[in-house]
């Protein structure tokens, strides 16, 4: 399921065969979009109890019911009815799924934040926070009872972000993951030292054949070559 | 094929795919209707698109291009239809009942788990009457006093002023939290579940064991027997799904502990629901009819009594096959 070492990509396979490629969201991310949630709550229930204030004993009896709501109901609505994505969640660009890559529904959901209670102990998510580090998913106690896990959420991908000039275009195929690591060596050379940049470069001399600031620039031009902006302008000739 | 030809040739397929995709995503299916027929077959068409693109080895943007719309095309396509509404009539009529009577080892566990110490505390307190107080500080004491006084208009609350309407409000955010915890709690070696359980057994025992000492036992009793129908049955049925939770854990039998789990927390967040419902009703009956301190107790006790024999015959019988008792599936 899990490809490389350090990579924590998951691939899903769906019944057509293709394997799908979810990132598991870490502690981080979650507790930050746990924290937006929190004032998102807390806003709402502030302007309910100084509006319910106005309507006495009724108003009281509301807002007990209007916080036993934003208490369990919260998450389990825009989880439902909000593309698995609490208000939190979506800025943090983080969606609930089940394992098989499907959207949650109202069990799975219930099931997760019912049991939150669990991952809270013994006091505030410690043990949902070991467990989340206990596992490649980054599941808590509820997520590996519901059968979910919070992935980021997918989006078209970004544009390369290096400008080089001139590309190459290999004889040869390179696989994906031979394609992301010298596409990933042009943009991460922006925070590298040319000297670092060199000493990468220098470790495929014997299939380059070149040394140095040659075979840092060459490497630069077949990354822009394999992230299809020449054939943009190819296809813009024909 | 080289790359070039490949996105010439297909391109278009998968562009008429990401427009259906997006009409679909902001919920305009309405706007696709005539196109929709053909989403399945364009989807397993980008799916094979995928995968000669990663066999091929093309570039990685295309690659990235397509899984992404393989993966909105899933979602789409997999959303499992629940029937959020129309599913919860079959399951009050049938399928809850008959999930009760299928896991009623561990409800009837939960059951004598809350009742026994419940009825060990009165039978104590009836010996020692000083007791409560090594359970319970003076002030709550005092509080359970007030409002369990047979001189007050409405029964079972600290203060006069407050409303029914107030109080349905309060008995629904208090009554569901407890039984949510009481559920989840079991997770933890049925701890949980069993603190929870023995707490409000000896709460209940505790507060009627002392009312009767005072000669209160009439308004308490009166106050508790109509709601208590759906209030206690519904954290029995808490505690006993949160005591399948643990023991799951526990006792995985033939599957692995996580499978086990998840099973057991699949079925038991389905008895949630019925204990939601139930404690829904109980909030009801508890603010609007139990809390009237101007009906007889004879009528309390009649309905009272009326209550019980709904809810156990309602658990007991419903949604059982007319032939031979109940069905294997169920």
């Amino acid at each position: 399921m899990y490809p490389g070492m350090l990579e924590n990509r998951a691939a899903i396979e769906t019944p057509e065969g293709v394997e799908l490629l979810l990132t598991p969201a870490g502690p981080g991310a979650r507790i930050l979009a746990y924290l937006i949630d929190g004032l998102i709550r807390l806003t709402i229930f502030s302007v309910l109890s100084l509006v319910l204030a106005f309507f006495g004993l009724v108003g009281k009896g509301l807002y007990f019911l209007f916080f036993f709501l934003l208490e369990w109901f919260y998450p389990v609505f825009f989880e439902v009815f909000r593309r698995g994505a609490t208000p939190g969640k979506k800025a943090m660009r983080l969606r609930v799924l089940y394992d098989n890559g499907t959207p949650v529904t109202f069990s799975g959901s219930m099931v997760r934040n019912l049991l939150r209670t669990v991952d809270f102990l013994p006091f505030f998510y410690s043990l949902g926070l070991v467990c989340m580090l206990g596992n490649r998913a980054f599941k808590r106690v509820g997520d590996l009872a519901a059968g979910t896990w919070v992935v980021y959420d997918f989006e078209k991908p970004a544009p390369p972000a290096f400008q080089v000039e001139g590309s190459e275009v290999l004889p040869y195929p390179l696989d994906l993951d031979e394609q992301r690591a010298l596409i990933g060596f042009a943009e991460r050379s922006g925070t590298l030292s040319t000297e670092r940049q060199a000493e990468l470069a220098n470790l495929l001399t014997p299939l380059t054949q070149l040394k140095d600031e040659a075979a840092v620039s060459y490497l630069k031009r077949v990354a822009n070559g394999l992230t299809g902006r020449h054939q943009a302008s190819l296809a813009g000739k024909r | 094929m080289k790359q070039e030809q490949f996105e010439l040739l297909y391109r278009d397929r998968w562009q008429r795919f990401e427009g259906l995709l997006s009409q679909l995503e902001r919920g305009s299916a309405k706007a696709v209707a005539g196109e929709l027929a053909d989403f399945p077959g364009l989807y397993r068409q980008v799916c094979q698109f995928l995968a000669l693109a990663q066999e091929r080895c093309y570039s990685a943007h295309l690659i990235d291009e397509l899984n992404d719309l393989v993966l909105r095309g899933h979602h789409q396509l997999y959303v499992r239809q629940t029937g959020f509404w129309s599913g919860w009539g079959r399951f009050v009529a049938r399928d809850f009942p008959r999930l009760v009577r299928q896991e009623q080892a561990f409800i009837w566990t939960a059951f004598g788990l809350m009742y026994l110490p419940a009825l060990l505390f009165f039978i104590v307190l009836q010996l020692a009457p000083h007791l409560i107080y090594s359970f319970m500080d003076p002030a709550q004491v005092m509080s359970f006093e007030s409002m369990y006084d047979p001189g007050s208009e409405h029964i079972g609350r600290d203060r006069e002023s407050d409303s029914d309407f107030m109080m349905f409000g309060y008995y629904i955010y208090n009554n569901i939290s407890v039984a949510f915890r009481c559920f989840a709690g079991g997770l933890v070696l049925m701890l949980g579940s069993i603190i929870s359980l023995v707490v409000n057994g000896l709460l209940l025992g505790g507060v009627a064991g002392h009312l009767t000492n005072l000669g209160y036992p009439q308004t308490l009793f009166s106050f508790v027997i109509g709601h208590g129908a759906f209030e206690l049955t519904a954290i029995g049925i808490a505690g006993g799904a949160g005591l399948k939770l643990g023991y799951s854990l526990m006792v995985p039998g033939q599957l692995t502990r996580l499978a086990s789990l998840k099973a057991a927390a699949a079925t038991g967040i389905r008895l949630m629901y019925g204990v939601i419902l139930m404690l829904l009703m109980a909030a009801f009956i508890e603010a609007f009819w139990s809390s009237n301190g101007s009906l007889a107790p004879a009528v309390k006790y009649g309905v009272g009594a009326l209550l019980w024999s709904l809810v156990l015959f309602y658990l007991g019988f419903s949604g059982r096959s007319p032939s031979s008792g109940q069905r294997p599936d169920a």
